[in-house]
């Protein structure tokens, strides 16, 4: 399996990452080398094994809901960028 | 006074030979004279450091219990501290304070230690080298032109130095062990679940675990004993007791079975490195050990899986850096889009895309099954493979890394070289097991680590062994010249 510039600028878009073409370039060569590499683990036979999600196998614990925390807004909103009545503030969306 | 194990340091106090004011302002001191040679720290934090001394020493004349009262500590950068910045290394979390304090935070403050500050890191735990770090490399205090490791490597810069008796790290792939190795001090990363990931900002959650940096295994179990523990605040955290680290190090060694991993002392391992490793078994045979011949043939992979899983899990937990709600934001973005793409290319250095970009590539559509699900079920091979040789051998054993510390720069151009560097390292994280490096005869001048892993929980029976080692030998003591 080989990648394209396509396919890095796929990805980019996805992670919402925003590279240049110099960058994307170099980024498309770094990941050439890696899959080089990952693609090592392909010389093993995996047939009917199971995927190992949890090295101990462990399931997801869950707990009774209920509230464990204050509330701290103003604390938390203090940390945005941009904030404005108790709301977080994002550029327009809507025309 | 900043030559003392931690142990002596505790009685000190208890004692009173010393303050606890006197202490932290000594180990304070020694990071403003040294530290700018080696950029080990990322925030100092004198003025709260000397208020929770002086409140320490209230304590001692009280004669309250708390383990570790009044001992200077530090933390990797990644750990949040409730209202000192919590950068993680990186542009993205430079303005970051965070809300509250990770478990392993107030853990160790619950047990009476002292943090003056927060060390550097490779930008979210992402390295090898602590070169991907927005604050800027750390010197290796062996030898100033070369790396401290990473990704922790200003906790193990910083522990080589004296500018702290022992420091948290985290160990993804090798974070604590690899830079351990290349400083010369003991680093102990414990089993998958055993100290909290809450609060421990988050890079490949199924494989990020906390751990400590110290001079010897004696010092580092004595604070792995407060650090361990279930939390309910992490939903991976291994509802076990905590273990008994500190009564069982002077347990002999006479009969345990050591399996050396053959496939450690290949082609690719520096042959001063080996001989080194060879002389701190052979340390170990004469104290009774019984080394055993073993194979791990699937452990030759664990580095491509590592970086398919370490990569996929990044790119998912990083998606939560968009600019909104804390962090970086870019200037005047012209709508939504541009915000979150500027902001994010912006606030993360090239490591961190590298990664990123490839976890969002081996997730996507057509590529899942081919490396992401193939590199889980490799995982499960390398995992069982260790079940089944732990059922021949108490532990196992070869060198940390292949070679000493490299110089800076080294491998900067080359991601796949870098990533090598863990090559004996990965398939603990990606098992799940315990591990530690202690310090082996040197190499021209450079430590080497001797890497020893558990079987899962046994912390205790690995701490046990390393401190029967550093009690026979003074590899751990020798110190760099800084002065």
């Amino acid at each position: 399996m080989s990648i394209n510039q396509d396919d890095v600028e796929q990805a980019a878009h996805l992670a919402r990452i925003g590279l240049d073409n110099h960058q994307r370039d170099h980024h498309l060569q770094d990941l050439q080398q890696i899959l080089t590499l990952v693609e090592q683990i392909n010389a093993v036979d995996t047939d009917g094994i199971e995927p190992l999600f949890n090295p101990l196998d462990a399931i997801q614990r869950t707990r009774e809901d209920q509230v464990t925390e204050p509330n701290q807004r103003e604390k938390f909103q203090s940390l945005s960028p941009s904030t404005s009545e108790g709301h977080y503030l994002v550029p327009k969306v809507i025309e | 006074m900043t030559e003392l194990s931690i142990t002596d340091l505790i009685a000190g106090l208890r004692r009173q030979q010393f303050s606890a004011v006197e202490l932290v302002t000594r180990y304070l001191d020694r990071i403003e004279t040294v530290d700018p040679k080696l950029g080990s720290f990322i925030t100092v934090t004198r003025t709260e450091a000397l208020e929770a001394a002086a409140e320490a020493d209230r304590k001692l004349q009280l004669d309250d219990s708390a383990p570790l009262l009044g001992l200077p500590i530090a933390h990797k950068d990644i750990f949040c501290t409730d209202g000192t910045r919590t950068s993680c290394g990186s542009r993205m979390l430079d303005n970051f304070i965070a809300p509250y304090n990770a478990t392993v935070v107030d853990k160790l403050s619950a047990a009476g230690a002292i943090s003056l500050g927060k060390l550097n890191m490779d930008e979210f735990a992402m390295g090898s080298s602590n070169e991907t770090s927005f604050y800027g490399a750390v010197a290796n205090p062996w030898g100033l032109n070369r790396v401290a490791g990473g990704s922790s490597g200003g906790s193990a810069a910083a522990v080589a130095a004296g500018l702290v008796p022992a420091a948290t790290g985290t160990d993804t792939g090798g974070s604590i062990r690899q830079p351990a190795a290349f400083c010369g001090v003991t680093g102990i990363k414990p089993t998958y679940g055993r100290v909290s990931r809450f609060g421990m900002i988050a890079f490949s959650s199924s494989l990020d675990q906390g751990g400590v940096f110290a001079r010897s295994a004696e010092d580092a179990a004595l604070i792995l004993q407060s650090m361990c523990g279930f939390d309910e605040k992490d939903s991976t955290s291994l509802d076990e007791p905590a273990p008994d680290l500190t009564s069982n190090l002077q347990r002999p060694i006479k009969g345990l079975k050591i399996g050396i991993i053959r496939e450690h002392f290949d082609q690719g391992l520096d042959q001063q490195v080996g001989a080194a490793v060879q002389t701190a078994l052979a340390e170990l045979e004469k104290l009774g050990a019984v080394l055993i011949d073993v194979e791990l043939p699937t452990s030759r992979l664990a580095v491509p899986a590592y970086y398919v899983i370490a990569s996929a899990e990044a790119s998912s937990n990083l998606a939560r850096y968009d600019g909104v709600r804390y962090g970086y934001r870019a200037e005047d973005p012209v709508d939504l889009e541009d915000m979150y793409k500027r902001s994010r290319s912006e606030g993360f250095g090239a490591e961190v895309k590298r990664r990123i970009l490839t976890g969002t590539y081996v997730l996507s559509a057509g590529y899942y099954d081919a490396y992401y699900l193939k590199a889980q079920k490799v995982r499960r091979l390398i995992r069982d493979e260790f079940v089944e040789v732990f059922e021949q051998v108490d532990l196992l054993a070869g060198p940390t890394t292949p070679t000493t510390a490299f110089t800076a720069g080294a491998h900067s151009d080359d991601p796949v070289a870098m990533y090598l560097s863990d090559i004996y390292t990965t398939a603990v994280n990606l098992a799940g097991l315990p591990a530690l490096s202690v310090p082996a005869p040197q190499a021209s001048g450079l430590p080497v680590g001797l890497q020893l892993i558990g079987k899962f929980l046994r912390e205790d029976q690995l701490l046990a062994a390393a401190h029967q080692l550093q009690q026979a030998s003074d590899w751990h003591q020798l110190r760099p010249a800084l002065n």
